[in-house]
């Protein structure tokens, strides 16, 4: 079997509000337009993904939030019906996926090797969370790949934030590792925003992109360090000021998503192309990818 | 305004005690003081349970469910290895609508929410499977605003009032959260479920034990202590007291009735039941003892009015002027302990292990060689529960009610007060009984009191009167020998 490897990497925020905005078929909602510069963003990243070989999607999303342990979906196939519980009125999206079974067991047990505590989701009737299905569907419409869909262990609520890192760098290890003994070609995906104050009221049209913007201008600073780290390729920097950043910038990276696709990455040199960034309802977005050379255009 | 809120109820929203609480006695037990919540529900007979759900985190305003029927099979993201289940739920859609709109009159964001598929939270998919199965009554289900202060979540509260009251309908108050909420952060095998820690446990019993008390508002003043010692952040702080409160008239007078205490996978799960107590709230809020009668002024002033202890010399405690070796009297305004509020008369007698009186005397008087009771119910010390039970519910029906029981409890009371007094019932000479229904109660009555006071050899008079202050059966007055 040949080793298998991550062939790329992203940033793949998961706002509801950008499936709304595009109006696919598989959302109730219907928009007028909005959140233009993300969209756009996640559609140059598409256009980029297109030229890789890929076998499957692994993510790992804030929205599936376990206490006890990190868990993986374990059922071959999901169809059913995700309605956001804050955002209801936005997002209800029919969605029908596959799931890479195999590949999450191996995670699933490298990770417990690693000292993790692990779990397989195997409940046929559980719903598949949201943050999962948009970053998804935002970086494959098509839903054509397999996916393996891991839980964010709220480790940086349960301990701290430092807690958190190390679980979330085990974890990324623990996912490269499997992914090299699959064989599989993996794209990885980190469904989170960075900074993540929202705002509490929101506009009578949502995509009314006149009422759009940053929470806090200190927001936006933290937000921007951070993308320059990106940019020239000081991840293992950023990932040392991630508790900072969680704690000034109320960052959905708490989640362990980010430092989890930046450990299996193993701390990326080379810049990350940054696709997008903008607000939603005062939330920092980007739109990051980490691709070889020859897929960036 | 008296609350429609006739029964409140905390629950925790855990999946184990309605999918697999034979794993566990706790769990099983818990399920157990569910089915007691359900029976309260019934004995109280709202016209609609309202759920206020912990477990259901909103950021933009609050959340309403008002779909008229909520369906479909639901699976914990947590706990999804213990199963599935399937629900089907009735909403009072119409409520739902009235408490938006009384929400955005008093200045909130709340919004209707009514979307099929719409996943409704653990906590709230367990609470109406156990508490309501057949969807005997409506529901609504309310979300817990992630940023909310107390002043916030109060005026929630409020909003859900002004609702009822405007639709003419009464309501059990469901608020579904644990006590101490750090689970265990290993898979454990369920016999070996315990509360997380010692101090979580502590903190537990000690919430229940105010509880138990009626002590709503003063549990709902500890609110942000209790976040910050029993609770891991998460996403919503500990301000489920603070709505139920808000909904049942923010203050102490209840009836607390704690069904169930146990560890689910660590955190403090109970199941507590709160009714107002039978004097009735009136419009007291937190620890104002009463503000149709006022008592008089604290009197922080005063010097004691005994020489203080010599070194060495055993503990005595003070009642007016009396002093005494028993427990240290206390006055006692609802359930809080509170210092003398003015000088009394001297030889004035109060003790907090009888019930409050519900004016501004006290339980007993000497004077002279003798000693004055005043007149003594059978309500309970703390709780004001009534052995026998009402003779009038909260709606003011008349209830069926045991005299006997009230008569012995009436004793009891005697008893308690004479000894805080240095005397005991069998130094009563006199003693004038005061039924409210001689030819119902009479021969109850009777029995009860041959049983306890045959030999002491006390004179009586019986009369019937056509009320007493509070919905009792039986009153006694006693004069006796100090």
């Amino acid at each position: 079997m040949t080793q298998g490897r991550i062939v790329a990497g992203a940033l793949a925020p998961h706002p509801p509000h950008l499936i709304y905005a595009e109006n696919p078929p598989q959302n109730e909602p219907r928009a007028e337009c909005g959140w233009e510069t993300l969209r756009w963003g996640y559609e140059r990243l598409r256009r980029d993904l297109a030229a890789l070989e890929l076998d499957v999607i692994v993510v790992l999303s804030p929205h599936w939030q376990t206490y006890v342990g990190t868990h993986l979906l374990g059922v071959p196939a999901f169809k059913s019906l995700s309605v956001d519980p804050i955002f209801p009125h936005l997002f209800r999206y029919h969605y029908e996926l596959t799931v890479d079974v195999e590949l999450a067991e191996a995670v699933h047990d490298a990770g417990r090797a690693a000292g993790l505590e692990m779990k397989m989701m195997r409940n046929p009737d559980f719903r598949v969370d949201y943050g999962t299905i948009v970053s998804c569907h935002l970086v494959r419409p098509d839903w054509a790949l397999p996916i393996v869909s891991i839980s964010s262990n709220r480790a940086s609520s349960y301990y701290n934030v430092d807690v958190m890192q190390e679980q979330a760098k085990a974890l990324g290890r623990a996912t490269a590792e499997a992914i090299r003994a699959s064989g599989r070609r993996a794209l990885l995906l980190s469904s989170c925003s960075l900074s993540h104050r929202h705002f509490v009221t929101e506009s009578e049209l949502p995509e009314d992109m006149s009422r759009e913007h940053i929470t806090h201008h200190g927001l936006y600073l933290w937000d921007m360090e951070l993308l320059r780290m990106i940019r020239s390729g000081r991840t293992r920097e950023l990932v040392d000021v991630m508790p900072e950043f969680i704690a000034q910038a109320i960052g959905e990276t708490d989640s362990g998503a980010l430092t989890w696709l930046l450990s299996a990455l193993d701390y990326p040199e080379v810049p990350g192309e940054v696709y997008a960034y903008g607000t939603v309802i005062g939330t920092g977005n980007a739109v990051v990818g980490w691709l070889p050379e020859e897929a960036r255009r | 305004m008296t609350s429609p809120v006739t029964l409140g109820l905390i629950v925790p929203g855990l999946p184990q005690p309605l999918l697999c609480p034979e794993q566990n006695p706790g769990w099983q037990s818990v399920r157990d003081g569910f089915a007691r919540a359900r029976v309260a529900i019934e004995s109280a007979a709202p016209d609609v349970l309202v759920v206020y759900s912990t477990m259901w985190p909103s950021i933009l305003g609050h959340q309403v469910q008002a779909l008229p029927t909520l369906e479909w099979v639901h699976v914990d993201e947590l706990f999804h290895d213990l199963g599935s289940i399937r629900y089907r739920f009735e909403i009072d859609a119409a409520l739902a609508g009235a408490v938006v709109d009384a929400g955005v009159a008093r200045g909130l964001k709340v919004r209707a929410t009514a979307y099929h598929g719409f996943p409704v939270d653990t906590g709230s998919v367990v609470a109406l499977t156990l508490l309501n199965p057949d969807n005997a009554r409506k529901a609504v289900i309310l979300s817990s605003n992630v940023y909310s202060d107390r002043a916030e979540t109060v005026v929630y509260g409020k909003a859900l009032v002004d609702a009822l009251a405007a639709q003419g309908k009464t309501a059990a108050a469901i608020c579904v959260t644990t006590l101490s909420n750090r689970l265990h952060t290993r898979f454990i095998d369920p016999r070996e479920d315990r509360v997380h820690s010692q101090k979580d446990d502590e903190w537990n019993r000690k919430l229940l034990e105010f509880l138990g008390e009626g002590r709503l508002e003063d549990t709902a003043q500890l609110s942000r202590t209790i976040h910050k010692q029993i609770r891991v952040r998460k996403v919503v702080n500990f301000k489920s007291l603070w709505w139920l409160s808000s909904v049942m008239g923010a203050h102490n007078r209840y009836t607390g009735e704690v069904y169930a205490y146990a560890p689910i996978y660590g955190t403090g799960a109970a199941v507590v039941a709160l009714t107002r107590d039978v004097a009735g709230a009136g419009e007291r809020e937190f620890d104002e003892a009463d503000v149709e009668v006022y008592q008089g002024d604290r009197n922080v002033l005063a010097g004691p009015t005994t020489s203080p202890p010599r070194p060495g010399a055993a503990p005595t405690a003070t009642t007016g002027s009396r002093e005494t070796t028993a427990p240290a009297p206390v006055a006692r305004v609802g359930a809080a302990t509170v210092e003398q509020r003015r000088p009394e008369p001297a030889e004035a007698v109060r003790t907090s292990a009888a019930p409050r009186p519900v004016g501004p005397y006290p339980h007993a008087r000497r004077v002279g060689e003798l000693l004055f009771l005043s007149g003594i119910g059978p309500r309970q010390a703390g709780t004001d529960a009534i052995p026998g039970g009402p003779t009038r519910g909260l709606d003011g029906a008349p209830r069926d009610y045991d005299a006997g029981a009230q008569t012995e409890a009436v004793l009891e009371n005697i008893r308690v007060i004479l000894e805080a007094a240095g005397s005991s019932l069998d130094k009563i000479v006199d003693v004038q009984v005061f039924l409210i229904d001689m030819d119902r109660d009479f021969a109850a009555f009777n029995r009860a009191y041959t049983e306890r006071m045959a030999g002491v050899g006390a004179t009586r008079t019986t009369v019937a009167v056509r009320a007493l202050p509070t919905p009792i059966a039986v009153e006694m007055k006693v004069i006796a020998l100090p």
